[in-house]
């Protein structure tokens, strides 16, 4: 115990690091994957060549995509830009494949409803089917924070500093307290945004908490928490 | 770009032209070493999450507490547990410390996909094989298996890709792989050789999941392919009822 009493701020100050890295490319996952997936979910064109993009861009190994990178882009390996650069890619591919799952989910007949009343194609979108698509989002959108938190680890090769820094200063001076810290700490802080972000549905999508959802949307739900 | 062109020319390099190297990192070498880890963790993770989730799926329960496993799997830092398990195994028995975390890494989205499997079978296709007298048993292996198999691949594909992804981590407890020119590379700044081998453990990884796409494409029973009826969508041969007409053609 007494290397963490000694090192209690420094595995803060980690940790901190690494929620800063985490952060981004969630958001900026989500937030580019509204567009694609709707594109992929409204013409069977653009689907299959964006799920088969998304798909290949998943595939490639994150060391890897850390190095391949920066002379892509033209920044350094070192820098945190690189980093968030390469999670955002990835939670990118995650979120298109949810979102036009999400949106997949939604019910023709509550589409058909929404136009007979008269909702114009861009209400209709942001009105009905993206809430309605919402728990399906979410639950794609917490699989995404909480391998993004555990990735952020592997930073640490190029010396992008976060809890990933336990691991491999860990091995080197052959101290096992430091490694479990840091693997303690990582899963803590996924939990945590695992948490906040069913809360945050909770508050957002009200509905969710007294309305039964469809079979099929539970269906798309647990799907979504099941497999990537 | 001239970065990417120096990194294929290193990678074509020693193969070929240095046939009785004293560099024993040929990369042929280093690819068998990746596979032989990437399929040595994939099957042991097999044999080990698919007779759990078919016990799932079939019955329908523990679903709760797969999911919930899957979902701490998620959060577990990779490297976190390669460098643990390799502190305490030792140098001497590292390689099982490997296999055990990409083992661990495999055994979720496989246990996903055999029981997503199972489930994603339509209930009274089920309850008709019960209903012509098939045992539990006869329904798990005549309907259930080769029904739930393209998922089941699927959820299979998934983590070979993670495993080969995640064995590049192998190189760093010196264990050999691909990722052995990235570590190399690392600490002397020698970019051709890091690009170059990021470069061909992205086409592994490509590669190995075309050959899995194509597998789950060979997986569908014939006999669901066989009763798939194409539905062709024809205006009705027959006259509509219109109100005030007969709706039968012929009397009048």
């Amino acid at each position: 115990m007494n290397w963490l009493l000694n090192n209690l701020p420094l595995v803060g100050t980690l940790s901190w690091e690494h929620i800063v890295l985490s952060v981004p490319p969630v958001i900026i996952g989500f937030v580019v994957a509204i567009p694609l997936g709707w594109l992929a979910h409204r013409f069977r064109l653009t689907r299959g060549i964006l799920l088969t993009i998304v798909g290949l861009l998943y595939t490639i190994p994150s060391l890897a995509l850390l190095v391949i990178l920066p002379p892509i882009i033209g920044v350094s390996v070192l820098s945190a830009t690189n980093v968030i650069i390469a999670l955002s890619i990835y939670a990118v591919a995650l979120m298109v494949r949810s979102t036009t799952d999400a949106l997949d989910s939604v019910d023709a007949d509550i589409i058909q409803s929404a136009t007979a009343v008269g909702y114009s194609p861009w209400r209709r979108f942001w009105l009905v089917e993206f809430p309605i698509a919402g728990p399906v989002l979410l639950a794609g959108l917490r699989v995404v924070a909480v391998s993004t938190v555990s990735l952020v680890t592997i930073g640490a090769f190029v010396g992008v500093r976060s809890l990933g820094y336990l691991f491999i200063n860990g091995l080197q001076r052959s101290i096992p307290l430091e490694i479990v810290s840091g693997i303690v700490m990582t899963v803590v802080i996924a939990l945590v945004f695992d948490r906040l972000l069913v809360l945050l549905g909770r508050v957002l999508m009200p509905w969710t908490r007294t309305v039964k959802v469809t079979k099929r949307q539970q269906r798309a739900v647990f799907t979504a928490e099941a497999t990537a | 770009m001239n970065l990417f062109l120096e990194a294929f020319q290193w990678i074509f390099t020693p193969v070929w032209t240095i046939v009785t190297t004293e560099r024993t990192n040929d990369i042929l070498l280093r690819l068998g070493e990746h596979l032989g880890y990437t399929f040595a963790s994939l099957i042991a993770a097999t044999i080990i999450a698919v007779p759990i989730g078919y016990a799932i799926g079939h019955t329908g329960k523990g679903r709760e507490i797969a999911v919930a496993l899957s979902g701490a799997a998620r959060a577990l830092p990779s490297l976190g547990l390669l460098t643990i398990l390799a502190l305490t195994f030792g140098i001497a028995r590292a390689p099982i410390a490997a296999v055990v975390v990409f083992l661990v890494l495999g055994v979720p989205s496989i246990l996903a996909g055999a029981y997503a499997g199972l489930e994603a079978i339509d209930r009274r296709t089920i309850d008709a094989a019960r209903a012509v007298g098939m045992t539990e048993w006869q329904i798990l292996t005549r309907v259930e298996i080769p029904l739930g198999l393209p998922l089941l691949l699927g959820g299979v594909r998934n983590a070979a890709l993670q495993i080969v992804a995640t064995t590049t981590l192998a190189a760093y407890i010196g264990l050999g792989g691909l990722g052995v020119y990235i570590f190399e590379g690392l600490p002397i700044r020698n970019f051709t050789e890091m690009l170059g081998g990021a470069i061909l453990i992205a086409l592994l990884a490509v590669a190995l999941d075309g050959v899995f796409a194509l597998l789950q494409s060979f997986a569908v029973p014939r006999g669901v392919t066989a009763g798939r009826v194409k539905i062709v969508r024809t205006s009705s041969s027959r006259t509509r009822a219109v109100a005030g007409t007969s709706a039968v053609p012929g009397r009048g």
